[in-house]
């Protein structure tokens, strides 16, 4: 049996997290709601992350738009995604959830625009 | 560059060296300055007190003495000619024992000696009066009525550009490697090629005594000495509207408290001699003392207020005393060399005194179209509200702040970079129009000035310095 | 020109209060923002963690923001780009300055105070040192690296733990940079938690407590910075140095209101906030003008700007259109202590309180199982037992109409934590 102090990245509230994982079973205290469990419970068997950055656009009123994942992705794929995102940059106009790179990095997860950019 | 040939080639682009080259610029001489920095005024004259003093300090006799005096009576005018801040705000020097008075009268004398108008001795209640914040230990103080504080980039920088507009050369990044004597004076090498020079004149601060030694055998020696000051405020400016200096006595020397022309509060310096003449780093010890020291004379300064620390260096000669004229077995070679305290408010009557020397040892008739006058930055803040909304009306980049802490309009920060020898680095704009001088210090303005520079000047945001080649802000694309 | 609510400041906290002053019934509103876009810092805060409170999913910053310039958009409330105020004065006339219009007054029926804040410079903690290029304020960074597209620096050391420090040191990790250390004066971070686990931790960065720079070398650019372990007094303990070559020092060492104009109109300020002092309306101390977001206090969530900004927005609304309850009021003064540094709001006036007053206040240290505690002149009302406590978390409690309508004669609020 092992237990793993944890902090809940979940909410800004971050709840100090005990995890027990016996066997297969896994059990989180600590946490105020089910989020807390369901983040510690991932913590200790896939730990997966968002990731944000931001890629160059062409013919936008701004240079820059800033992307991220749709959902997370396993820690360790970041740099991966990192990689490919570094390559990447889109057209003008942008709409918020626009696809900016399918299937980052072969984690089936898309890179999406989180802002609006307009053409220049 | 390759080679070229100037009846005078000045050496540092400091304050000396530009009001040397302004007064030159009168004459029928062809003159260049070189400067090894991208932009006038970054060495000594960029960091001190910001003073001009009265002149009761230096020992009668003394150059120093004489130029302060004339220089301090030629301050007044001359920021009107070439339009640079400038303000006789006065000066106190406290006296904290009655043990101390017969120093005080000492120099109140020698002010006399030297010539200083108007001073008094007063009590310590009357300076109270005229200063409340004013430490209740003071017995008595010297007033100088004479004494005002001057913006020491304003003024370098107006002489600089009066200099070249009235067909001064000025090479910038360009550093003197050696200086030999030459059939007609002398030949200079420097890093972009050799200039040759009938007259060399030596402005050099700190590096003055190398320069003079290439050449000369009476050897000089100059000490960089280290001053730290700290920057307060615009909120805690009003503290005193005097210059507030310390009569040393048994607690040593003091610092001085100041307004500055743009209404922050400055209080320094200390005095450290470092071996290290690019030693301009500020010390902790020091800038602690600093804050001790500064508290003896003058109540309640919130240093919470600090907004920057810098320290600068002092180019003190061996003798105590400027170094100023043509060196004794270096014909046609000029020293400005040890120029300390009070070198700033000095540098007007050194500039003008050289010229009229060099002028006479080379015989150069003054020009017709001389022109004297040089219209500064336009800034808008100081303008009533018609003037400055036809002002934005002209030119709509006036109707754009960039720094909010110190009201700077892209239409300012342009006519700093497009001027005659305008700004080429950050630091540069800020010395011309105090983008990024306020109490954020430059956090929110820095990329829009970015991109304002990488604009006028055609170049990348990447080749954009805060001053010389070397302090590049970026890294890189991402 | 005349507007009956003017909004300084089209940030988070500008947005939200101009919706609510909508929706309130005002018609005639302006928004003044001085950048090239609605949103406000939101704008380069890309990574996410926003709006959970909100919008009950997490969003990203441009996202949070677009939320609201759609609402604003949607509503046709009008706002001026690129425009900067450069006065307010007590008769609530607000001079502004543009490219387009030059110099402009406008006479606000109310004025919303919204500008946010900036970040504290080197120069107010006196690192000493030379001035190379590659000192960053945190923020400053992250405008050049997320908006601009732009690398500052390739060896970083972080001084601060604010959450701006946390987030670039994991920004610019990802960006191919190698932070090498995040050094915080006290012994506790400024940052929330799960910045440290997931900015932090995740990349190995090591965080020194209890640290601070104690110089800055280089003269043109940064090539290394000492740090130094300091002591309950926070000052550098000698021997303990230890020397970082880098390129780059950001910095995060703190907030500061932006309340340059604020003080211009006459506002009575907090020092302990740096923002105005308010009542529970959000209104400063000049009558008509609120304020609310970072340039009231500084938050840890926007979330909670947002929440504040439309208590502003409503609030405004009312002065302007006099639906305010009339007759007595009966103001009760808010007072922290004992380990809590300061409230919002610092007044009330019970006769006219909503259902309930939100009081939003910092603890001064990090205690551990502690009680915050409440007393209406003297009395105990609440006592609530917190596991941990810490000056980088807002805390807040509600005051429930119900609750005080007991107290009729009740002069002073007073908040402070508790050992037992």
């Amino acid at each position: 049996m092992e237990k793993r102090e944890l902090i809940c990245i979940g909410c800004p509230l971050g709840c100090p997290l005990t995890v027990t994982i016996d066997g297969e079973k896994i059990t989180v205290a600590g946490n105020t709601c089910k989020r807390g469990e369901d983040y510690g419970k991932k913590e200790v068997t896939n730990p997966t992350r968002v990731v944000t950055s931001s890629v160059p656009v062409d013919g936008g009123e701004i240079p820059m738009v800033s992307v991220k994942t749709r959902e997370d992705i396993p820690k360790g794929k970041i740099f991966d995604c990192m990689a490919e995102i570094r390559r990447a940059s889109i057209k003008a106009p942008v709409h918020i959830g626009d696809v900016v790179i399918h299937d980052c990095a072969g984690t089936g997860v898309d890179i999406i625009a989180t802002k609006n950019v307009a053409e220049q | 560059m390759s080679e070229m040939n100037y009846d005078v080639a000045v050496i540092g682009g400091g304050v000396i060296g530009c009001c040397v080259a302004r007064e030159l610029s009168r004459y029928q001489l062809k003159v260049c300055l070189i400067e090894r920095d991208e932009d006038v005024c970054s060495g000594t004259s960029k960091a001190n007190s910001a003073i001009v003093h009265g002149g009761f300090d230096a020992e009668p006799g003394s150059l120093k003495a004489r130029f302060n005096v004339e220089g301090n009576r030629m301050m007044g005018e001359l920021a009107e000619e070439l339009d640079f801040d400038f303000k006789r705000n006065g000066s106190y020097v406290l006296c904290f024992d009655q043990e101390d008075m017969p120093a005080l009268q000492a120099l109140y004398e020698k002010g006399l000696k030297n010539g200083v108008e108007g001073m008094s001795i007063v009590t310590g209640d009357e300076v109270r009066r005229a200063e409340p914040s004013v430490e209740d230990t003071v017995v008595a103080a010297l007033y100088v009525p004479s004494g005002g504080i001057v913006c020491p980039f304003g003024l370098t920088i107006a002489m600089a550009e009066n200099a070249a507009d009235n067909g001064v050369d000025f090479q910038f990044l360009t550093e003197v490697q050696d200086i030999k004597r030459a059939e007609n004076g002398y030949e200079l090498t420097t890093g972009r090629g050799k200039i040759t020079a009938g007259i060399v004149v030596n402005a050099a601060g700190v590096y003055a005594d190398k320069f003079h030694n290439m050449v000369s055998g009476e050897k000089l020696h100059i000490t960089a000495r280290k001053g730290d000051y700290c920057l307060l405020d615009k909120e805690a400016g009003g503290l005193v509207s005097s210059t507030i200096f310390q009569l040393p006595g048994k607690m040593g020397k003091g610092v001085l408290v100041t307004p500055t022309v743009h209404g922050n509060l400055l209080t320094g310096p200390t005095a450290v001699d470092v071996e290290d003449k690019e030693q301009t780093s500020t010390d902790a010890k020091a800038l602690e003392s600093l804050m001790e020291k500064a508290g003896r004379g003058v109540k309640n300064i919130p240093f919470r207020q600090v907004i920057t620390s810098f320290a600068g260096l002092r180019a003190h000669e061996d003798g105590d005393d400027f170094v100023v004229g043509e060196a004794k077995d270096a014909p046609g070679f000029f020293d400005a060399a040890g120029i300390e305290s009070p070198g700033l408010s000095s540098a007007p009557a050194i500039g003008k005194w050289m010229a009229e020397q060099i002028a006479e040892k080379t015989g150069a008739k003054k020009k017709d179209s001389w022109n004297g006058k040089r219209r500064g930055i336009v800034r808008p803040e100081l303008l009533d509200k018609e003037a400055r909304a036809e002002l934005i009306r002209q030119n709509p980049a006036y109707g754009t702040i960039i720094c909010r802490c110190e009201s700077v309009s892209e239409g300012e920060i342009v006519d700093a970079i497009t001027r005659t020898l305008g700004a080429k680095s950050l630091d540069g704009i800020k010395r011309r129009v105090r983008q990024g001088m306020g109490r954020c210090q430059a956090g929110f303005c820095t990329p829009r000035t970015m991109e304002i520079l990488s604009r006028e000047l055609g170049i990348k945001m990447e080749e954009i310095c805060k001053n010389a080649p070397g302090s590049e802000m970026l890294t890189g694309q991402k | 020109m005349r507007h009956d609510i003017v909004i300084i400041g089209g940030g988070p906290a500008g947005l939200a209060a101009a919706a609510a002053a909508r929706k309130a019934g005002i018609q005639d509103i302006l928004i003044l923002e001085r950048d090239s876009s609605l949103g406000g810092i939101l704008n380069q805060c890309i990574h996410n963690g926003f709006g959970l409170h909100t919008f009950k999913e997490e969003l990203t910053g441009p996202e949070y923001a677009a939320r609201y310039i759609a609402m604003v958009e949607e509503e046709q409330i009008p706002y001026r780009l690129n425009t900067m105020v450069i006065d307010i004065n007590e008769k609530k006339e607000v001079t502004i300055i543009s490219r387009e219009n030059g110099m402009e007054t406008i006479q606000a029926g109310a004025v919303i105070l919204a500008m946010g804040c900036r970040e504290r410079p080197r120069g107010a903690l006196n690192i000493p040192g030379y001035r190379p290029a590659g000192i960053y304020s945190a923020g400053t960074a992250q405008r050049l690296m997320n908006i601009e597209g732009y690398s500052v620096g390739k060896e970083v050391v972080i001084l601060g733990s604010g959450d701006i420090g946390l987030i670039m040191a994991r920004r610019m990790t990802l960006e191919g940079a190698k932070v090498k250390v995040v050094a915080e004066l006290m012994p506790y971070s400024g940052g929330l938690k799960r910045n440290i686990v997931q900015c932090l931790d995740d990349y190995g960065i090591p965080l020194k407590l209890s640290h601070t720079v104690v110089n800055i070398e280089g003269r043109e650019r940064v090539t290394g910075i000492t740090l130094a372990q300091v002591g309950p007094d926070r000052k550098p303990i000698p021997g303990t140095e230890e020397h970082y070559s880098c390129d780059t020092l950001l910095l995060s060492v703190g907030l500061i209101p932006e309340n340059e104009l604020t003080r211009e109109a006459g506002v009575k300020m907090n020092p302990v906030t740096s923002g105005p002092n308010v009542n529970d309306r959000l209104e400063t101390s000049r009558e008509g003008i609120f304020a609310c977001g970072n340039v009231l206090h500084v938050h840890d969530l926007v979330d909670y700007v947002s929440e504040e900004a439309t208590l502003a927005g409503t609030n405004a609304a009312a002065y302007v259109r006099r639906t305010q309850e009339s007759g007595d009021s009966h103001t009760v003064s808010l007072r922290a202590e004992n380990g809590i540094r300061y409230t919002v709001p610092q007044s009330m006036d019970t006769a006219h309180m909503n259902d309930q007053v939100v009081v939003r206040f910092r603890v001064a240290d990090v205690y551990k199982d502690r009680y915050i505690s409440v007393y209406f002149d003297g009395e105990r009302v609440l006592h609530r037992k917190k596991r941990v406590l810490a000056p980088g978390e807002m805390e807040q409690v509600a005051l429930k109409k119900a609750d005080l309508s007991r107290y009729p004669e009740l002069k002073e609020i007073v908040f402070c934590t508790e050992v037992e």
